[in-house]
């Protein structure tokens, strides 16, 4: 895949209020699953609809650390092979559904963002703070949160 | 607008338990369960497959995606069945029956974390808060947990904030 590793971004290159490149997914229950056996969490209301509905959910959900974790993805993407993520924090403000059978996992889409808030060196350390979030098909936000990366230098 | 008054559920019992550690939870970190956690996440990137592109780009072996902090060793004897950590460790228990996932915050502290690592952690409360939701029409009660980990030589390499909401059941 050739953005596996996306180009390596300097420190000099970041201005404040810049938009990073998006990360985009599409969560299935297939992922769901995954992501259970990757974290450990096999909380029934994450893969298993009628459970979910008798805790009184409308459906399967989507993790919260896995939102989350996209949110770091979305990050270590960013901060690129030389560079270094410092801080991954977000608040759960939404249920997010998953696709299941023959849905279509588009129309799950959730969009990873993130623009730059701050940039500052610290000795020899350059770090750039963002503004990140998780965003719905409909485009409401219902993962927002912020991170730290720290940068390579030109020089 | 004024909150709406009720009822506070936090107890001079439960204020003694903010920053007093829980036991410790041992994870491990192995080349197999970095795979499957960067699998689940959906990397592409190499770095966390490969461990000769790992070493290439200056890991000790395949690095940690951001959010993975080990699995805990899991033993029937004394392991959730569900989540997979100590069976009623955290020792703060909610009088609220229903909970929601609030929020998740980890800081790294820039030491590598890597498959072949051993971490322990231990949590304590940071804080309990109450509100009113407007939207459930309940209380809530926001408690935030600061979990410390430890690799095997001693040195901390990342701290996580979570927050919990616990809330009665509306119409209860």
């Amino acid at each position: 895949m050739s953005d596996a590793v996306p180009d390596q971004i300097y420190f000099e290159d970041i201005e404040v209020g810049d938009s990073i490149p998006e990360l985009e997914k599409s969560p299935t229950s297939q992922q769901l699953v995954q992501w259970a056996a990757g974290s450990g969490d096999f909380y029934q209301i994450h893969y298993d609809t009628s459970y979910a509905q008798d805790t009184g959910l409308e459906d399967i959900i989507v993790h919260g650390a896995l939102k989350h974790a996209f949110l770091g993805e979305l990050l270590w993407r960013f901060a690129g092979p030389e560079g270094q993520v410092k801080r991954v924090q977000c608040s759960y403000r939404g249920m997010d559904p998953a696709a299941q059978g023959r849905e279509s996992a588009q129309e799950k889409k959730f969009t990873l963002r993130g623009s730059v808030t701050r940039k500052y060196t610290e000795g020899e350390r350059n770090f750039v703070e963002l503004s990140v979030e998780g965003v719905r098909a409909d485009g409401s936000v219902s993962t927002p949160g912020t991170g730290v990366v720290i940068l390579p230098s030109r020089g | 607008m004024a909150d709406q008054e009720f009822e506070s559920v936090i107890t001079d019992e439960m204020r003694a338990m903010i920053g007093v550690k829980g036991e410790e939870t041992v994870s491990e970190l192995t080349t197999t369960s970095v795979r499957m956690f960067a699998r689940s996440v959906g990397y592409v990137d190499p770095a966390f497959y490969d461990e000769a592109v790992a070493r290439d780009r200056g890991f000790r072996s395949l690095p940690a995606p951001p959010g993975y902090l080990g699995t805990p060793i899991y033993n029937p004897a004394d392991s959730d069945p569900t989540f997979g950590g100590r069976r009623g460790s955290g020792g703060f228990r909610s009088p609220y029956p229903l909970v929601l996932n609030g929020g998740t915050d980890i800081e790294y502290t820039g030491e590598q974390i890597c498959a072949g690592d051993t971490l322990t952690s231990a949590t304590a409360l940071a804080s309990l808060n109450e509100r009113w939701s407007g939207a459930l029409g309940v209380p809530m009660l926001i408690q935030v947990s600061e979990t410390t980990y430890t690799n095997q030589n001693g040195a901390v390499v990342a701290i996580s904030r979570g927050t919990g909401i616990s809330y009665p059941r509306p119409g209860d």
